[in-house]
Formats: C-alpha cells, structure tokens, sequence
C-alpha cells in the first residue's frame, strides 16, 4: 500500500500515528521506516517531520535502518535469562557473524533482544518476525537457521 | 481573580491566586533557578527539577514553576533541602556534561555554570559518562554541541510553540535522548531558517552563535539597545560590542515589538558592518575612474555643481532621492536641503514604489495613510484577512503573530494570494486570484456582504460618506462574475466574505501584492471600503494594515521626502503650511509639486533633471524597467550617491561619498506601526565615513545655509515644532519603547490605533472602484504572467544582504520559480537554467520548480544584480499614486539548452 492509502484507511488524525507507522514499517521488505516514507507521511499527515520522527523513536520497535528479512528477537526477560538467554545471543552471534542490533551482509537476518514475550513456561525463548520458538538449545537454533536459509535458496 | 495571602521565605505576599510560585518569587523578588521553564513565554513544563521549593505541609518538594500559590501557602525557596535536592540534580546532569568551561561560548552566561558555582558542585558524585555526540556545525549561523544539551525543552518550545517553524523535537529516549532536528538530520538540510531563536533561550552552550565563536566572552562586551534596519517590523536588539567591533545581535527581552523575538536578517545578517568593501572616503570620478579625494574636494566640487546647473536650468533641474534605511533625522534634512537650498520639491524615495499608492489610497478614504493598528492587536483579531503580504519572508516578527493569532488564539485566517505562501498552511481559506484581479475580488466579497445583508449599517450611517455610488457599483460584481475575472470560485468568495463580516474583528493586512500595481490606489481604496462596510476600523483589533518594506519607509514619508509633502504629510500646496516652513527655515519655497522617483529618472533621460543627489538608495537595481532606469542615470550630468558600499547606483555617479551603517550614528527611525524608535550609535564610523545627517549639514554649509546641529535629538525638537504628528516625539520620551505617532505634544502617550471615534479627514469615504486589467497581459509571444518579491535571506537590492556570508550561504543565487505543470511543458527540471524574457529585457538563472507558484506565473525576488528582476518588470505607472506594476507583466521562458 502507498502511504496515502495507509494513512486513509486509519483516518488522517494524529491518534492513529502509531498504527499507521508500524503499518509502514511491517510492509517495507526491509523493516524500517525509511526517510521519505517518513516525509511522504508529514505531507500528507500535516505533522512536522521532527514530530513523526520525535514519536517514533521514542519507542523501540521502530527501527530507521535497514533490518533483513528475519528480525530474531531473544527475550531478555529474567526466566529467560537464568534459563541461559545469554548463551543463545552467542550461539546466534557466531552462527550468523553478527552482533545484537546487527543485519547480516545478505541481508537475511537481524538480532534483536527484547522484553518478555509472554512465553516463560518455554524458556529460553525468541521469536522471528511473527513466530515464536521456546525450549532452545543451540542444535534447535542450528535447525531454525537452516530451515530458513533452504527456504531462502529456493526462491 | 482571587487575591491570596501566601509567605515565601518569610516575606508576605499578596498575589493573585493561581500564580506559579516561581512567578510570585520573581514579584518578590527572589530568584528561584531555573533550567527549562520560561515564564514569561509561557514554557512551564516542570521537568528540569532545578526550581523545586519546600511548600510547609508537603511531604515532597515542588517544582516552582508549575506548582500554583494558595491562601495561606508558606514557601521557602533556599533551604538546606531544597538546596540538596538541586545539586543531586545538578551532579546528575554533570555526569555528561563536558567540563570545557575554559573554552566553552557560553562562559560566564551559563545557567549550568551558574548553578554548579552557586551550589558549589566541582563533580558529580555519580561519576562521569561519556555522552559523545558529534558537532553539528552545518548551518552557517548555529552551532549545535548536543553533548552540551540539559534537554530542557526551551528549544523545542521556541521553534515549534512561537516560531512554529517545527524543525526541532525531543528524540529517543532515556539515556539516548536528544533533540533533533527534522527526521534527525543536521541543521541545515532541516526545515530550519536559521531564525536562532533556539540561541537565545539556551541555557547552556549547546546551541552557539557560529559567526561570533572565539571574539569575546560575555563580559567583554558592551550592549546597545537599537532598532534593527532591515524590515519595517522596527525590532529592537542589542548590539555586542568589544574592541570598537559589533561582534554579534543578542535578543532584548524589554523589546516592545518583538520581545525576545528576531529573524534571520535581524539576528544574523548584520556581518556587513566591518566588511573590507565599505567606502572608506569620497570619491571623484575622473575620465571614468573613481579616484579618492577629501571631503573638503566633494562638498566643493557638489556645491560648485549644483550651483552652476541651478544658475543655467532652474532649482527643478535638480531633485533628490532620499532613504528609507536612514533616520528619520536624515530624511527631514535631506528634504529641507532639497527645498530649501536647491528650491526644488523634486524630492522622493523608494516608498514610492512600495506603498505610495497606500499614502494616496488610505488619505483619500481615511485621511491618514499608515496602519491602522498596532502589531501587538495583530494576534488579538478574530479574523485576518491577508492579501498579497509574504509575511513570514517579507515580516517574518509579524507572521509569528498571525500564526499567534490562528494557533493560539482561534482567530480565522483568509488569505487572498497567487502564490501559495507559507501562512497558507494555516489559513481557513485561501483565495488563489490571478495576479493583477484585486480589485474584482474585493467587490466580489463586497457584494455578497451587502447580498446578504451583512454590512455595518450603524458605522455606515454614522462615520461614512459615499455609500449609494460605491454600493450601486459593487452590486454590479456578483461572486459568478468575480469567479470569471479572478479564479476564485464564487463558493469560496461567499465563505470569505461571511468570515469577513461576522468575525467581531477583521483585521486586514496587505503589502505589495496589493500596492504595486497600476491600479494600486484603487486596491487600496477597496481595503478601506471593505473595512468600512465591516465597521472594522477605527477600533482595537481590527482596521487597515498596510506591512512597510524598509525599516524607515513609514519615516521617510512622515518626515516629507515626497515632492507633495512637507514633514508630517502638510502638503507643499497649501500656502499656509508653506508660510509656516518659509519662516522656520529662513527661505522662499516653491508650492509647485516636485516629481516622483519613475518620473525624476524619466526626467533625467530627457535631459530635463541635470543633478540628482541620491542618499543610500539604489534605483539601478530597484526600479522598474532597469534597462531605462540605468541609461537615465547615466545620462545625468552630475550624480551625487552616498551609500555604505559600492552599489549599482554608486557606480553610475560622479561623485560618492562614504556613509555609515545603522550601528554608527544615533538617530530615530519609525516602523510600520507608527513607533517611533531610537537607534544608537554603536561603534565610531569606519574610517573616513560620515553620518548622512552630518554629511548634509556639512554640505549645507559649504552651500552657504546655515545647517547646524551638535546631535541628531536638536534635529528632532525642530521635527516636533514644525510637524504636528510628531509634535510631543522628544529624545528623551523614546528610551522606553518610543512612541507611536500622531503623538501632538509633550505629554501625549503616542497612539495605537487610528481614527478612534473621527477619521482623520472627518467622515471615512467610500470609494466606487471598476475593476481594470493591469497594463500589460500574457499573449502569445510573452505567455507567462510575471510577478516579483523578496526572501527571506535577503534585503532588497542585496547591497547589505548578499555582503552577508551566512545569508549568501544560505541562499546564493536567482531562482525563477514555476509551477510543476508549466515546467512539465517547458520541459525543465528543477536547477536548470532558463532564459526569462520581456518585451524590456532578458534574464538568465536557474529554476525552482515549485507548487508556490500558480500555473502561468512565474516569479522572481529582485535581489540578485547578475540576475535583475527588474530589467524585465514593466514601468507603467499607477495615474495617482506613480507606484509602477512591479507585480504583474508578461515574460516567456525558455529553457537554455
């Protein structure tokens, strides 16, 4: 959808910036609010562009930079933390040669922590991009990765 | 409301209840210090936790500025606790924020440094963090060290809340926030223009005069209050001194008109005093070469001239220019030089082609041609009707009190303009009309007022004249008729004029969209006529406010540099008035009426005018159908021009003599509202430079007239004794705000509003207007309607503006700008370069493609000599007042391949 087409179907007023900016950024192949999205959006919004920009970086799941394809995201909550999250954040850095906040050169993937997901019984937890994946150990981790760069190689 | 009785450290107060507590300090005089609020802007948002005080009974502290007094409240502002809680605050911002006071701008008026010595806080007991973000020093004015910041906020406010340009915001969050600028971008590619009201309210160093960096700390310098010289707003500053050199502008809160508030121009454009190219002395030409000479060789070489060409041709083969960018003080000698020692009313000066046609128009219906109102009611309106005023380039302190009024106070803004101007953004309606239409649409919004019934009967009947002809005219002009002739949809009309006439108080405001036009007394008589019929004038809030250019242009009229007028508008016809002048100044004068500016170089290319004296004006860049205009100036025999540099007019004479910046003489200058201000000498003239004023007396002298005076403020009490509405202006009435004329005696406090009650002519008088197309219109061979104006960066004919390294920086050269559709079919594109051509000359220079301008008009400010809007707008004269059409001729474009 262009971003007047976004923008008309949450109504042009200024309580539904958030939505229309997630709707931005889950439809940018990249993940990321990119600038002239932003600067179509105060055109067409009336908001000033440091205002759109001031919002949406305050919160932390908007993102201003490119992200791949697959945003990984390791829960960082306490259960998850003594059930070893730090560990998975290595197994991943070294599997995929980046670190947290990093894309990969292919543009594939992108690690993330985040807060709780609500999944504690399965500790440790992540999710990538909508799916939820608990109970990791780094072979499942191996096999997630795997299954995804197969699925990637077909296309 | 209430009173209540409150004790703050343990002095009785008595104050109005719901008053902050910092503000009832600041009445008692206590000082509570503050960070982020500013009170007297309205910024109260309690964030910086500096002011917090211990209000007895409270269990935590409260933050002063947004915490609101009761009876019976008992405060203490410095006690041990409070005194605590600040320095955990202050070690707190400390853990980030570089120690380089050594080497830091902001030394020595810092809050922060301010604070760590009055608390006594070396270092922050919570370590040091290393908050590192890189220097913003993009914009040629401001310099931003985010690492500085305290995230006060005052920023923010002042760009978004006042400026409302919205090119600042807080961003992110927690540790990482900061402010930023656009989608978080360096200053310069951000919406910003460069106003520096952000420096202003800093109160750390993180937002920096660039251009002043390194020339002295705040102690160094010494301040003079003065009134700026650029536009006609008249706001005040201070000029900082060190070492005989203006350093820098700062704001001056005490500052009637703007406050704390300055523009671009304003804050930084004043680069231009200490530049290499001022003239230093006189100059003779000699076989086509400047060579420098004494002034002892000028004044006798002018005087020697001067007297030969009135000996052979008669006193009006002679005629002056005199300037609205010098003081009121200059302009009343410059006249009496020119009717009392060359016996000529052959004087004029650029208002003539600004707003001569206001002076003609607004005398005709109203009897006195300035504003109306006072910019200060501007935000009060209910209403503003705007037309053909660029405010926020051409005004920028008055657009912030429109945008005051609409966003802050409700009121309703119409706006009737061409171009799509930035106030349109918050305009309830705009009206798009073609160029040159203004007339129509006025009738049109007229007629449907009177259609339906919407007229102000009572002030109609009671404080007008000639109603029955003007309304049996204007019946003629319905909305569908007007939507024909203007573009301007009959809907639209019919809404406008309902606003317009039901609003409580309209206030309409123009400037040379409406002026410079062939039939410019005719457009201003149709804004007396619609405010007559409204009954929106002579009241408070609402009349006819007509915006001057120059910072003296409402000056030099009122001081009589018009071939028609003596000083006060006393016209040179009127015998009595004549008598009165001949006495005070010991000379017959003439009572023939002089010629104006157009008509004096139309003169001059006849051979009819031999000696023409110009004071700082520069007609080879400002006058219409340049091409004309230069080749009348160089076939004058003898050209006299004094200016402070090298202009396009100066290189045209024979002799130049060196005059000196606003910051070098004293003086008054009067601004759009009436107000009469002070400006001060500053700094001792440069080099071999003289005041004007005392250039004139000097050559009076020489002339044999005695002309002498030890101060400008002698040459004010002889003002006041010849012109009634200068009667009570006295140097020592103005230090505090000056004085809005008519001010007829010693202890009248000045007017804010005109024709309160009476008219100056008596009965307001209702004009009937036909509409007439202006003199020249698109054909075939010339498709496009031309119109031009100014920007904000620059000044005019650029002399001052385009000497200023930053203003240049910013915006460097000539832009044609066109609208999308139009560049679609020329089939240029955004930077390429066009030639625009008229039937009187050709100009080449880049285009901006642009929404701005409508289709089928082109536009160009008059700024740039290498390219001259001038060489192409047409010198057709408006029949009463002789403004030319600068606003509207016929051009064709063509892409240069």
């Amino acid at each position: 959808m262009t971003v007047k087409e976004i923008v008309k179907r949450y109504g042009n007023k200024r309580e539904n910036l958030l939505q229309i900016l997630h709707d931005l950024q889950n439809q940018s192949p990249q993940k990321y609010l990119n600038k002239k999205d932003l600067e179509i959006l105060s055109e067409e919004m009336k908001i000033p562009l440091s205002d759109i920009v001031g919002t949406a970086s305050f919160y932390s799941m908007f993102s201003f930079t490119p992200r791949g394809k697959y945003l990984i995201r390791i829960c960082e909550s306490p259960p998850c933390h003594l059930l070893g999250a730090p560990a998975i954040f290595k197994v991943i850095e070294s599997k995929l040669g980046i670190k947290e906040g990093e894309t990969t050169p292919d543009g594939l993937f992108t690690l993330e922590g985040t807060s709780c997901l609500g999944i504690c019984g399965v500790a440790p937890a992540m999710m990538i991009n909508e799916e939820a994946y608990g109970n990791l150990t780094e072979e499942k981790i191996s096999q997630i990765l795997d299954q995804i760069r197969e699925k990637e190689s077909k296309r | 409301m209430a009173l209540v009785h409150i004790t703050i450290d343990n002095q009785k107060l008595e104050i109005e209840e719901g008053t902050t507590i910092l503000e009832a300090a600041q009445k008692a005089g206590i000082k509570i210090p503050t960070l982020c609020a500013m009170p007297e802007l309205g910024f109260k948002p309690g964030s910086c936790r500096v002011c917090m005080v211990e209000v007895e009974g409270l269990p935590n502290l409260a933050a002063s500025c947004v915490y609101p007094v009761r009876e019976g409240i008992v405060i203490h502002t410095h006690s041990e606790r409070t005194r605590q809680a600040r320095k955990v605050v202050l070690e707190l911002l400390l853990t980030d924020h570089p120690l380089d006071c050594m080497t830091c701008e902001k030394n020595g008026d810092c809050t922060l440094q301010d604070l760590a010595y009055e608390l006594g806080v070396k270092e922050s007991r919570f370590g040091r963090g290393e908050k590192k973000l890189p220097l913003d020093e993009s914009n040629p004015f401001i310099v931003r060290d985010l690492s500085k910041c305290v995230l006060c906020g005052r920023c923010v406010e002042m760009c978004n809340e006042i400026q409302q340009t919205y090119a600042l915001n807080v961003g992110y969050r927690g540790s990482k926030t900061k402010i930023i600028a656009d989608g978080d971008s360096d200053l310069r590619y951000s919406e910003c223009v460069s106003c520096g009201q952000c420096i202003a309210v800093c109160p750390v160093g993180a937002l920096i005069d660039k251009n002043a960096q390194g020339k002295g700390r705040t102690w160094e310098f010494s301040r003079v209050k003065t009134t700026c010289n650029y536009c006609g707003c008249g706001c005040n500053f201070d000029f900082n001194v060190k070492e005989g050199k203006v350093v820098k502008v700062t704001s001056n809160p005490q500052s009637v008109v703007n406050g704390i508030n300055l523009c671009v121009k304003g804050r930084f454009g004043y680069d231009y005093i200490h530049r290499e190219d001022r003239l230093a002395t006189p100059l003779i030409k000699k076989k086509g070469k400047f060579e420098e000479a004494s002034w002892e060789e000028a004044y006798q070489l002018i005087s020697d001239k001067f007297t030969q060409i009135k000996r052979e041709s008669g006193s009006d083969s002679l005629a002056v220019l005199s300037s609205a960018k010098c003081t009121n003080e200059e302009n009343y000698l410059l006249m009496k030089f020119s009717r009392a020692i060359l016996g000529t009313n052959n004087v004029d000066h650029c208002a003539r082609l600004c707003h001569s046609s206001t002076v003609a128009g607004l005398a005709q219906a109203f009897g006195s041609g300035a504003m109306t109102n006072s910019i200060k009611e501007i935000a009060e309106a209910s209403a503003i009707y705007l037309t053909g005023s660029n405010t926020t380039e051409n005004h920028p302190i008055i657009a912030l009190e429109i945008k005051k009024a609409v966003t802050k106070k409700g009121a309703k803004l119409i706006v009737a303009d061409p171009r799509e101007i930035e106030l349109v953004k918050y305009a309830t309606l705009w009206l798009r009309q073609r160029p040159g239409t203004d007339v129509a649409l006025f009738n049109g919004l007229m007629n449907v007022i009177i259609t339906e019934g919407l007229e102000d009967k009572e002030f109609i009947a009671q404080r007008t004249e000639g109603y029955e002809e003007f309304k049996n005219t204007v019946l003629r002009y319905t909305p569908e008729v007007v939507e024909k002739i203007t573009g301007v949809p009959a809907e639209d009309i019919k809404k406008a004029a309902r606003i317009y006439a039901t609003a409580p108080t309209t206030s309409l405001i123009y400037s040379m969209g409406i002026t410079q036009h062939t039939t410019g007394t005719d457009n201003v008589l149709c804004t007396a006529n619609i405010a007559m019929l409204t009954g929106n004038v002579g009241k408070e809030n609402t009349g006819v406010n007509p915006l001057r250019g120059q910072s003296n242009v409402q000056g030099a009229c009122d001081l009589g540099a018009l071939p028609n007028f003596y000083s006060g508008y006393q016209k040179v016809t009127d015998t009595s008035v004549k008598d009165k002048f001949s006495k005070a100044w010991g000379v017959d004068l003439s009572d023939q009426e002089g010629l104006t500016v157009v008509e004096i170089l139309n003169a001059a290319y006849e051979g009819k005018i031999r000696g023409l004296f110009i004071m700082a004006e520069n007609p080879a860049m400002s006058d219409p159908d340049l091409n004309h205009a230069r080749e009348a100036l160089k076939r004058t025999e003898f050209l006299v021009v004094s200016d402070i540099f090298m202009s396009e007019t100066a290189e045209l004479a024979d002799v130049v003599l060196p005059g000196v910046t606003v910051a070098e003489k004293d003086g008054t200058i009067t601004n759009t509202e009436r107000r009469v201000q002070r400006v001060r000498k500053t700094i001792e003239p440069l080099a071999d430079s003289k005041p004007e004023w005392q250039i004139i007396c000097e050559l009076a002298q020489k002339m044999g007239y005695k002309m002498n005076y030890n101060h400008p403020g002698e040459i004010m009490e002889e003002i006041a004794q010849l012109t009634p509405i200068y009667g009570g202006i006295h140097y020592n009435r103005l230090d505090d705000g000056g004085l809005q004329w008519p001010c007829p005696d010693a202890h009248h406090p000045g007017t804010k509003y005109l024709h309160k009650d009476k008219f100056s002519r008596g009965k307001g008088k209702f004009f009937a207007v036909e509409y007439k197309e202006a003199a020249e219109l698109p054909d075939e061979e010339y498709p496009f309607i031309f119109t031009t104006g100014r920007v904000l960066y620059h000044f005019h004919t650029g002399t001052i503006t385009r000497r200023s390294k930053g203003l240049n920086e910013i915006y460097p050269e000539p832009l044609v700008e066109i609208n999308p559709q139009d560049a679609e079919e020329l089939k240029v594109k955004e930077g390429e370069l066009v030639e625009v051509a008229s039937r009187r000359g050709k100009i080449r220079a880049k285009v901006q493609v642009t929404e701005k301008s409508g289709k089928g008009v082109v536009f160009m400010s008059f700024h740039f000599r290498e390219a001259a809007a001038n060489l192409l707008t047409n010198a057709a004269l408006d029949p009463v007042s002789k403004i030319p059409e600068y606003k509207v001729c016929a051009v064709k474009v063509q892409k240069i391949a």
